[in-house]
């Protein structure tokens, strides 16, 4: 039924109570999809298990309801196919940055010579601009540089898919600005598929084609997907002058600070249908009124009555 | 800086170890003869010693003299009661050798399956808890009795003494293997026995050669107190025997081999752990 890359369907996660009454689900309800070549920026606030969702398209926890279906198949377990990103970077500290890379491409291809996988993970190295670090070992290298490392490791196995728990959340926003940039432009040369979690909506914005909006936990559901409507070819330096950055910034932090905590509790499922979650372009908005593509016979969801009470 | 500080800590030792040996010399310089019961001047005119005396603490002189004697020659065999420091040493350092080593056989594995899984650590853990306290030498007589043989009981208290905390520590160490660790291993679908020994072994080998190197000196400790009491060869049977000998010099410099011997291990396991110790 699905002709998207990614599909989720009904996602929902309960973490089991240490006495006798259950949990409240962390999030329920939680349906999107993903296109191939897209770039998917997650934003919530911390607790509306944003790193559990991550967590269960990379196979590494599972859900407690719902399914996750990416190419085809279902996502049941960690596979190759979705490389991760770890907020805490992950590298092995006994190996060095070119052992690392090197673990997971003979993971992927266990026939490879010795001189294959050296040459490919120099290549990949390179990429991220850590040509001349590869026999250090991460302790000798900066935070940035670790990061980027865990990037090289992910892109090396040319995964389908790749994963982004908050890959810059740790690094000082100089160090994170350039690596931006450097992502930025690897994705735009590969046209990988990225699904990442981030708290930085500059960010998210720079970044993502689609970014979606979570509402807080618990019963934390998705509120809206926001289209960035602005060219693909942005850069850090530029984007600010885009007449469309500002509309969609304040829109996104509107929604965090005042929205996000709305969407609890059976009034606001009068307004809101988790299923189909409102699509909106706040960048053009001023052109016309907001582009809210929901199947025909639904209304409108009219949140800003829910903001008011 | 560092090395003017070596320097000043090497003079401040020799200087201690300088008064020690005058405070040592002083208190055994020979006694005033006058004071010598004239029953024993006899007997001892009888025994045809002259006014030499043996009874007393040795003083570092005649100690010393033991050092230069047993170190000049440490590998001469002159029958079951008289071997050369070396041979002894030897004979010690083999059993400790083979007990550690059939420890380290069924600790690591085992001790990797017990991290790996919680339900088996929990069953494990009162079996431990409880074999852990006991003195390896209560285990001696059982040892005898089931072994039929002294060296071979030797070397079985030297393996259930140091399989403890090579045992505890590698369980520790595995089960303490960072989550993140983990999950990179299972995004990138890496087999079992890779992820074994590519992943958790490293990560958990500084917890592991601690285990090591505390198992190492509990062994070193034990095979003295085995030997005492198995007789035949090795380093505590030489103490042993040279104090029925009532040669004190001799136990005192088997005293001292004891602990060089027992410094070098540790120093050696020091630098094992050195090696695997990684920095994040």
């Amino acid at each position: 039924m699905s002709a998207h890359f990614l599909t989720v369907e009904a996602l929902k996660k309960v973490y089991p109570a240490d006495g006798g009454q259950a949990n409240p689900p962390v999030f329920e309800d939680i349906h999107f999809h993903i296109d191939k070549g897209e770039f998917v920026c997650i934003i919530g606030h911390s607790g509306c298990g944003k790193t559990t969702i991550l967590n269960v398209l990379a196979g590494l926890e599972e859900a407690s309801g719902g399914n996750v279906i990416m190419d085809g198949r279902e996502v049941i377990g960690p596979s190759l196919d979705r490389g991760v990103v770890f907020q805490s970077h992950a590298l092995m500290p006994w190996m060095t940055v070119l052992g690392n890379v090197a673990f997971a491409v003979k993971s992927k291809w266990p026939d490879w010579g010795k001189d294959k996988v050296t040459a490919h993970c120099t290549e990949y190295l390179e990429m991220v601009g850590l040509g001349h670090a590869i026999h250090k070992k991460p302790a000798e290298l900066s935070g940035g540089m670790k990061q980027r490392v865990g990037i090289a490791r992910a892109f090396a196995i040319q995964p389908k898919m790749l994963l982004l728990d908050e890959p810059f959340g740790a690094l000082d926003a100089l160090t994170r600005g350039t690596i931006q940039d450097e992502l930025l432009k690897i994705v735009q040369a590969t046209h990988q598929t990225v699904f990442m979690i981030t708290h930085d909506v500059d960010e998210a914005i720079l970044l993502a084609d689609k970014i979606v909006l979570m509402s807080n936990g618990p019963h934390a559901k998705i509120a809206e997907i926001v289209e960035v409507t602005m060219p693909r070819s942005r850069t850090r330096a530029g984007i600010h002058h885009d007449p469309q950055y500002y509309k969609i910034r304040n829109h996104l932090v509107d929604f965090l600070v005042n929205r996000s905590k709305t969407y609890a509790g059976a009034e606001a499922e009068m307004f809101h249908d988790a299923k189909n979650p409102p699509v909106v372009q706040p960048g053009l908005e001023a052109e016309r009124a907001p582009v809210v593509s929901l199947p025909a016979e639904k209304p409108a969801p009219q949140l800003k009555q829910v903001v008011n009470q | 800086m560092i090395k003017a500080q070596t320097l000043k800590a090497a003079f401040i030792s020799f200087m201690l170890f300088a008064v020690f040996l005058g405070a040592w010399q002083l208190a055994t310089l020979p006694k005033d003869s006058t004071t010598l019961a004239a029953a024993d001047a006899e007997y001892a005119a009888l025994m045809g010693k002259g006014a030499e005396k043996t009874d007393g603490f040795p003083p570092p002189a005649k100690v010393g003299r033991a050092f230069v004697e047993y170190l000049s020659d440490p590998f001469y065999d002159k029958g079951p009661n008289d071997k050369g420091i070396g041979i002894q040493m030897a004979h010690s350092l083999a059993r400790v050798g083979l007990g550690f080593l059939l420890a380290v056989i069924v600790a690591l594995p085992l001790g990797f399956l017990i991290g790996m899984s919680p339900l088996l650590f929990q069953a494990f853990n009162p079996f431990i808890q409880v074999l852990k306290p006991i003195s390896p030498l209560a285990w001696m007589p059982l040892a005898l009795y089931s072994l039929k043989d002294s060296s071979i009981s030797g070397i079985f208290v030297i393996f259930i003494c140091s399989i403890w905390p090579m045992l505890i520590n590698t369980a520790f160490g595995v089960a303490a293997v960072r989550r993140d660790w983990i999950n990179v291993a299972r995004t990138l679908e890496v087999n079992p026995l890779r992820k074994a020994f590519l992943v958790i072994l490293p990560a958990a080998a500084p917890t592991i050669l601690t285990g090591m190197r505390i198992s190492m000196g509990i062994a070193w400790l034990v095979i003295v107190a085995a030997e005492m009491l198995v007789g035949g060869t090795g380093i505590g049977y030489f103490v042993w025997n040279e104090w029925n000998n009532l040669a004190l010099p001799n136990v005192i410099f088997a005293v001292v081999m004891i602990g060089v011997v027992g410094m070098g291990l540790d120093m050696i396991f020091g630098a094992l752990q050195k090696l695997v110790t990684y920095r994040e």
